[in-house]
């Protein structure tokens, strides 16, 4: 390095020092940046093990990819208040707005195709508070920690015939999910399904005492079950078309049904249910009034992070919310950057331009 | 902009170290909460943009505490472009510690997330929710956070430089416990011991 004056001896071993100590601050940022650690599961890997095999769908969630929009209320009816502080457990209306989905990262597969069916939820409360939640219709999650899950995502992208045994071996708990997958019903409708937290969430009182529980959407339409090809038979997008037709003839309700840890029972693990029993507080009512189509929709800019709570919610140690919020934000930052690839862009520009 | 003594004020070495140790502590939790999906994430979070505003609301201060105190001139035997990367440097960490939390929250503002500090305290959208906004923020604040942490590396070499290697008080003038002028004249030596 230039000096203003030579001295008689140049200072390598000061400039020795300094490039050390450079090189070393470097390092640690690399080392904390993840660049030096190759097996450490990032959100860009998780996401990208939802893509399909020819790539992901771009513009579109990588994941639950096919939806619809509604809004609507959600009408508190104050039960919730003796286990959250959060303000729309004060008895009153809050608007919603929300998602049914599928969990498929392919925004075209028929509806017949997919299991897993979901529903992404935002209340906001006057005093500035946004609730956001992503739900789906299986009351308990198919493996018990993110890499796990991770590990599922790969099992089903691979080719190894011995994948899928080899991962239900050394995850038990996935025999739970194939056996719901096998026997639950199919029905035709978003508007007869159950959506679960699936997590835990701590709920925490005015006194500040903290409450551990999981919530449920109880749809108040009957149930309805049909077979998988009794389904296919009705379209690629029956449920789409019939959740329109059906609330534009009468709004649709779900019951939220607060379930409340007992003393001893885990909250890390979503792939276990807690045993029956456990005390429910029926806290309010979810009302979907409208249904929009996603790509004009107002659902379609909302990330459902699960971790955007109203003070009075938190998350627990349940290890999925933080794993989900990481990759939903990776998913949602890949998506609005790709917006001149979903469907709405083109369909518009053509509109607009005769 | 420049004050008669050799050391910045008290007040500016404070602003200096505090805010030095906000920013490292910002950049690292920044490029390790993009990196991870463990639950740490979620504090990692919380923090980085409740920090994030807090080196907003230091950096303003710290640009009017500058231009009242000013700084002590550089050594006027340091050369014409040595000085002037002092400068420029000096104009890019003002600029990156302004304009870098106000792209964070006009980022998250795009991207209709909630930008809540801590508890009930939640600051107002900037922006309204725009894919494209959204995206170009985010580009920025990522790029910008590698260059921010590139010009720190680069400040802290030539600090060195100067404390280890040109010995000329500049690396005193902010690192150096508080002395009085008349009893360190640290510069003028500095100049006078290389003749050359």
């Amino acid at each position: 390095m230039p000096r203003p004056s030579s001295s008689s001896q140049p200072p390598l071993g000061s400039l020795a020092l300094i490039a050390a100590i450079v090189a070393a601050g470097a390092g640690v940022f690399a080392y904390t940046a993840g660049w030096l650690s190759p097996h450490r599961l990032t959100p860009t890997k998780l996401v990208d093990a939802f893509a399909p095999p020819g790539g992901p769908a771009l513009g579109h969630r990588r994941n639950h990819a096919k939806g619809i929009c509604f809004t609507g209320v959600f009408e508190s009816n104050g039960s919730g208040a003796e286990l959250s502080r959060a303000q729309v457990f004060t008895r009153a209306q809050y608007p919603a707005v929300g998602r049914f989905n599928l969990g498929t990262p392919d925004p075209n597969e028929p509806d017949a195709k997919v299991r897993v069916r979901g529903m992404g939820l935002q209340i906001s409360t006057p005093d500035g508070e946004v609730w956001r939640s992503a739900m789906i219709d299986l009351p308990f999650f198919p493996v018990a920690t993110p890499q796990a899950f991770y590990e599922m995502l790969r099992m089903s992208g691979s080719k190894d015939p011995d994948a899928k045994k080899n991962f239900a071996a050394a995850h038990p708990e996935f025999a739970v999910f194939g056996a719901w997958a096998k026997s639950a019903p199919w029905t035709a409708s978003y508007a007869e399904e159950p959506y679960h937290s699936l997590n835990s969430f701590i709920f925490v009182d005015n006194a500040g005492a903290e409450h551990a529980v999981r919530w449920s959407l109880l749809p108040s339409a009957p149930v309805v079950p049909i077979s998988d090809d009794d389904l296919a038979k009705l379209g690629p997008n029956h449920l789409e078309q019939e959740i329109g037709d059906r609330v534009a003839k009468a709004p649709q309700r779900w019951t939220m049904a607060v379930t409340i840890a007992n003393p001893g029972d885990q909250t890390a693990d979503p792939s276990k249910a807690w045993p029956e029993g456990r005390r429910t507080v029926e806290v309010g009512t979810l009302v979907a009034r409208q249904i929009e189509p996603e790509r004009d929709g107002p659902c379609r800019d909302i990330n459902f992070d699960p971790t955007i709570l109203p003070n009075g919610i938190k998350v627990s140690d349940d290890p999925f919310p933080a794993a989900r919020s990481s990759a939903y934000a990776k998913s949602y930052d890949l998506r609005t950057s790709e917006a001149k690839d979903y469907p709405y862009r083109q369909q518009t520009a053509a509109g607009e331009k005769p | 902009m420049t004050s008669a003594g050799t050391q910045f004020t008290v007040l500016q070495r404070s602003l200096h170290w505090l805010m030095a140790a906000c920013i490292l502590a910002m950049l690292f939790i920044g490029v390790g909460m993009v990196s991870t999906i463990m639950p740490k994430y979620v504090p990692l979070l919380a923090t980085h943009k409740a920090l994030g505003i807090a080196i907003l609301v230091l950096a303003l201060i710290r640009l009017g505490v500058r231009a009242r105190y000013g700084a002590p001139a550089l050594p006027a035997d340091m050369p014409e472009p040595m000085k002037l990367a002092a400068h420029l440097s000096h104009y890019a960490f003002y600029a990156l510690m302004i304009a870098m939390p106000l792209i964070g929250w006009a980022m998250l503002s795009a991207g209709a997330y909630p930008v809540v500090l801590y508890g009930n305290l939640r600051l107002p959208a900037i922006l309204p929710p725009s894919e494209a906004l959204h995206t170009l923020l985010w580009n920025a604040h990522f790029y910008l956070a590698f260059a921010f942490f590139a010009l720190v590396l680069l400040h802290l070499a030539a600090a060195l430089f100067h404390g280890l290697v040109r010995k000329d008080g500049v690396f005193e003038s902010m690192a150096g416990l508080p002395s009085h002028d008349e009893r360190a004249p640290v510069r003028q030596s500095a100049g006078m011991v290389r003749p050359g």
